[in-house]
């Protein structure tokens, strides 16, 4: 039915028009978001606007689990502490040998001159709730701008690399799994030294190894750990082990596929690491040039 | 479909606009619990169904301006496409104020008939606009929503119009 107002009352645009208007401002909006980036200001704005409603939605589950907390046994918690008393133990030795081992390595590196290896500043952050949208793996934490969490950092858990933050807020960032469509990460097979790139095919627990020639040297149970070479993951963080090699010859790449090692879908708290390497400019290039950012897919 | 005249007229208590307000901005804040795994794909948008509400019941007190920011809102919540709620809500505000007087001459049952088409059409224009920016199709279930947005339809009605009732009070007949 069609909604028309009699002439002789003011009532502003027609719904048609009020549609028209909205509609093409929010497809402006899209374009210039996904496109060209440029609503970065704006988007800070909404967020603060957003943020506290953020809060209070998230309240209830961390109220719970922190309940939960409180509430733990006695017997479970010896359990632990036993657990964690053995594993500490059993990693002393490997400790021990690592100061040894950096020892030399520090050496060495002075030795060949190369440059030093950057320890990366870990930030720990709580994960405030998994994004709701269907179409991307993302995860929120509660550690923002104010924190110094930048757009790139990496971000890890105990066993491995969960993914990158993608977008910081004053108070919040947005992470962007590893298994989420099209992400990229820079890996090294840890067994043959092959380099490649992992990325994500928007599945949970599965990881696509790309462009790997038919030939390659790759093995399943292979762990791949992060290059470093993208200057975004500091290098030789566990990322994935290799779970399914098809090589077919109607194909020039070998299909490989792997299981991330991180819990990527199952962490409370993740730390986020803030590395920075000096990067050589690239030939060509003149010094004079503004520096470019990293593109959000590192 | 059995078309029946609206039934004995209730007289309503006019609407406060700071209700609309309140019930809009706690159906944004139950979008924005921490939904994850099966749920998410279950649970309806909340504010997508309030905002239908008010559009059909009240087409003149609800604008596009606020369904537009508030889709915004969900936008930076969601971690979504920055205009993507925006523009379902957009096309959902006015598909439900077009057909406000049409969907009122229905029973409540058949009510629900009307809302499921128009959730699905704001689903669908998220589905569209996601996969022109690259998304994969995410299943038949992701139209789930709709369709438990639109079986919650009683209730919400239910709801949002206990403080229109007009008290009855035999003592102080009110009005």
């Amino acid at each position: 039915m069609e909604h028309t107002p009699p002439p002789f009352f003011k009532t502003g645009p027609t719904p048609l028009a009020r549609l028209l208007i909205f509609s093409a401002l929010s497809l402006a909006l899209l374009v210039a978001d996904t496109r060209f980036n440029y609503l970065t200001p704006l988007r800070q704005i909404a967020a603060v606007i957003v943020y506290p409603l953020q809060r209070i939605a998230s309240a209830p589950a961390s109220i719970a689990r922190r309940i939960g907390d409180f509430f733990v046994t006695h017997s479970s918690l010896r359990a632990e502490n036993a657990r964690l008393t053995q594993e500490r133990l059993s990693n002393a030795p490997a400790l021990q040998q690592l100061k040894a081992l950096q020892a030399e390595n520090r050496q060495l590196r002075e030795l060949l001159a190369a440059r030093e290896r950057v320890n990366a500043d870990a930030r720990l952050a709580e994960v405030l709730y998994a994004a709701r949208d269907p179409f991307s793996r993302k995860i929120v934490i509660d550690k923002g701008l104010q924190d110094n969490v930048k757009a790139g950092q990496a971000v890890v858990d105990t066993r491995g690399v969960v993914g990158q933050v993608t977008r910081a807020y004053p108070w919040l960032a947005e992470v962007t799994l590893i298994t989420d469509k099209g992400q990229a990460v820079p890996v090294q097979n840890l067994r043959s030294g092959l380099r490649g790139v992992v990325f994500g095919v928007g599945q949970d627990g599965v990881l696509d190894l790309r462009f790997m020639p038919l030939n390659a040297d790759v093995q399943n149970g292979d762990q791949l750990v992060t290059s470093g070479i993208d200057g975004t993951y500091p290098p030789g963080l566990p990322v994935a082990e290799v779970s399914n090699i098809e090589r077919n010859a109607a194909f020039i790449f070998a299909r490989i596929t792997g299981k991330p090692l991180a819990g990527v879908a199952s962490n409370t708290q993740v730390l986020v690491l803030a590395w920075h390497r000096e990067v050589p400019q690239p030939p060509g290039e003149t010094a004079a040039q503004p520096k470019r950012r990293k593109g959000k897919k590192g | 479909m059995a078309l029946r005249p609206p039934q004995p007229h209730e007289i309503l208590l006019p609407v406060k606009a700071g209700f609309i307000a309140a019930t809009l901005v706690v159906a944004l804040l139950a979008n924005l619990l921490p939904w994850s795994g099966v749920v998410l794909w279950i649970k309806p948008d909340f504010l997508a169904v309030t905002l239908l509400y008010w559009c059909i019941h009240q087409p003149r007190k609800l604008g596009f301006a606020a369904a537009w920011l508030l889709g915004l809102a969900m936008d930076i919540g969601d971690a979504s496409l920055f205009g993507q709620h925006a523009l379902a809500y957009t096309l959902l505000v006015y598909a439900g104020i077009t057909l406000h007087r049409r969907v009122l001459m229905f029973s409540i049952k058949h009510q629900v008939l009307h809302v499921v088409p128009l959730l699905l059409l704001a689903q669908l224009a998220t589905l569209v606009v996601r996969m022109a920016a690259g998304a994969d199709f995410p299943g038949l279930l992701y139209f789930t929503a709709s369709f438990t947005g639109a079986a919650l339809w009683p209730l919400f009605v239910l709801v949002l119009k206990l403080p229109q009732q007009p008290r009855l009070d035999p003592e102080h007949p009110a009005i």
